[in-house]
């Protein structure tokens, strides 16, 4: 995104183009269906969003509302949970488990009065580059429409939310 | 040898460290040593009084602690270790150390959140239509804590935390009590403290004590044994103006008893659980005693260990998990059984949280389950509330999650 020295106008490059605020988005993604799901859509050269960082785990099912929740308070601005379809689970039920997890997790973020748009548990197999690049393309896209995460503060707090006292934290 | 930090100097030198004389009747009492965890906490304040406390923020044990303050009952030079392993803590989380955080640290994220947020939560769907609140001002303030929180994080454990809430507004309502319910508090901070984590602390001590203030209230009532301690004893330095007035709801019910007027709801057996902030960080020891007693039909009978001397529910402030903490619920859920009482009582969530998830042991079900409830819904009952239930014996075999 440098600029380099434009020679005339038309070599100007659209420096505009790139918005201020990308989404800061986090993927926990299962060994053996998803992660390997996103590497096929990496050397199948499927052009997606960069936006988000993979964190590898063996299981969907290992996913606890505290990995989202952290990743949330460390300033993600959406978590997406990615796993195997059922009946493809490498270790038999546990994106069954996944399930159950995700299910407490929703209701924790809208206790927390985040929007419940921010996290989302998907199913992508081995084989899925384009639904991994696409997944990635539309919660991308949702995140940008949601905004930046309300739990940073960058800013004084927005006029008819809660009031927030003295604890601005900006970053 | 790195000086003491300014936390743990100024403890040292306003209360009793140093008068410390080695008798190890601290560990001796420590429910985790004397379950067989390596916990001591006569070695800490030993380190700590020789200026080595930071070889303690290497070890395993500082976040161990279960802060129940059975040690400080019996500490004969007022020692007053509870207080330090606080300080420690601070100054050791301060310098990078964490506890383990159970639950995936979970809970700490929640508060962490609540602290630093800027969301508007959605902490009041438990309020049915039957109960009569005030949502910006008035003389009493009830403080719900974050039960809501507990049973969104663990449905599993069935302790619908959430039941104590209600019965508690369902009684102000009762003696004539419209209490402001709001849906701005934020967690009251108790386990950031507690864990060492002062910055947070403080932005929610600042926002709670802002909002109770704004509210005008002289009263608030709370049914969490962890808030009340909290409010009473840490939210000191934060109140924008006078104080308001901080009560448990077991005192609040022990002062109007008078008033209540119970039924008897049949016969029952219960025991109580002395809560560890109420009982010995806060001295209120008897007041939920009176209450129960007022209550006819209901017969009171006392564990082995039972006021100063109650074991606590080694929920640590999810600080920390293991099998010693198990070995303390289990030995507690036993002189609960022992007692035979229908039902255990409790005062505050965490307790009935922890006990409750003991519970779920896959060898021990039938040998320890027993019913419980909070204290709120016992006088509930008693006044043509939900009425309380013991399902008895067979039905706890059947418990969803026990194991034959």
């Amino acid at each position: 995104m440098s600029a380099t020295p434009a020679t005339t106008a038309s070599d100007a490059p659209a420096l505009t183009a790139s918005p201020a605020w990308n989404p800061n988005i986090v993927v926990f993604a299962c060994n053996w269906c998803s992660y390997a799901g996103a590497d096929t859509a990496g050397v199948s050269r499927i052009q997606h969003q960069p936006h988000f960082r993979t964190i590898r785990v063996m299981c969907s099912g290992r996913i606890h509302p505290g990995f989202v929740l952290r990743a949330l308070q460390h300033g993600a601005d959406g978590v997406l949970v990615s796993g195997c379809h059922f009946g493809d689970c490498h270790y038999m039920f546990g994106n069954h488990r996944a399930v159950e997890q995700f299910d407490r997790t929703k209701n924790l973020i809208r206790l927390l009065g985040l929007e419940e748009g921010r996290i989302r548990l998907e199913w992508i197999s081995a084989a899925e580059g384009a639904r991994f690049a696409q997944v990635i393309n539309e919660f991308t896209e949702q995140i940008r429409t949601l905004g930046p995460t309300p739990l940073v503060r960058r800013h004084a707090p927005a006029e008819g939310r809660e009031k927030g006292g003295d604890s601005a934290t900006v970053r | 040898m790195t000086p003491s930090s300014a936390v743990v100097q100024a403890y040292k030198v306003q209360g009793h460290v140093s008068a410390c004389y080695d008798c190890g009747k601290c560990t001796a009492t420590c429910p985790i040593a004397r379950a067989g965890g390596e916990h001591s906490p006569r070695r800490q304040v030993l380190a700590t009084n020789m200026g080595q406390e930071r070889e303690l923020f290497r070890g395993d044990t500082l976040f161990h602690c279960l802060t129940c303050s059975l040690c400080d009952q019996r500490c004969p030079a007022q020692v007053g270790y509870t207080g330090l392993v606080q300080k420690l803590r601070e100054t050791a989380y301060s310098e990078g150390a964490e506890p383990d955080c159970p639950h995936g640290g979970a809970l700490q994220s929640l508060m962490r959140m609540m602290a630093t947020g800027d969301t508007r939560q959605n902490r009041l769907e438990w309020l049915s239509a039957d109960l009569k609140t005030e949502p910006g001002t008035g003389d009493v303030f009830y403080w719900t804590g974050c039960t809501m929180y507990f049973d969104a994080l663990f449905p599993e454990l069935q302790v619908e935390t959430l039941n104590g809430t209600r019965s508690a507004v369902r009684l102000l309502n009762k003696l004539g009590i419209a209490p402001v319910v709001s849906g701005s508090e934020r967690c009251c901070g108790h386990d950031l403290l507690w864990n060492g984590d002062r910055k947070n602390f403080e932005l929610l001590a600042k926002h709670n004590t802002r909002l109770v203030a704004e509210s005008g209230a002289k009263t608030v009532i709370s049914s969490c044994a962890e808030c009340v301690r909290t409010w009473r004893l840490d939210y000191e330095p934060f109140f924008p103006g006078k104080p308001p007035q901080i009560l448990h709801l077991t005192e609040f019910l022990a002062q109007h008893a008078a008033e209540l007027k119970p039924k008897a709801d049949g016969r029952l057996r219960v025991t109580y659980q002395d809560p560890c902030r109420l009982c010995r960080h806060l001295g209120v020891c008897d007041p939920p005693r009176q209450v129960l007693k007022a209550l006819p039909g209901v017969e009171l009978v006392e564990m082995r260990h039972a006021g100063a001397s109650a074991t606590c529910c080694a929920g640590g402030t999810w600080s920390h998990c293991d099998r010693f903490a198990k070995r303390i619920q289990v030995e507690r859920l036993r002189e609960a059984r022992a007692t035979g009482a229908d039902l255990l009582v409790t005062a505050c969530p965490k307790c009935r949280i922890h006990l409750a998830c003991a519970m779920k042991g896959p060898n021990l079900g039938r040998e320890i389950g027993i019913e419980m409830r909070d204290i709120a819904e016992l006088v509930d009952a008693a006044l043509g509330g939900p009425p309380v239930r013991s399902k008895g014996a067979a039905a706890l075999n059947k418990r969803e999650g026990a194991h034959e």
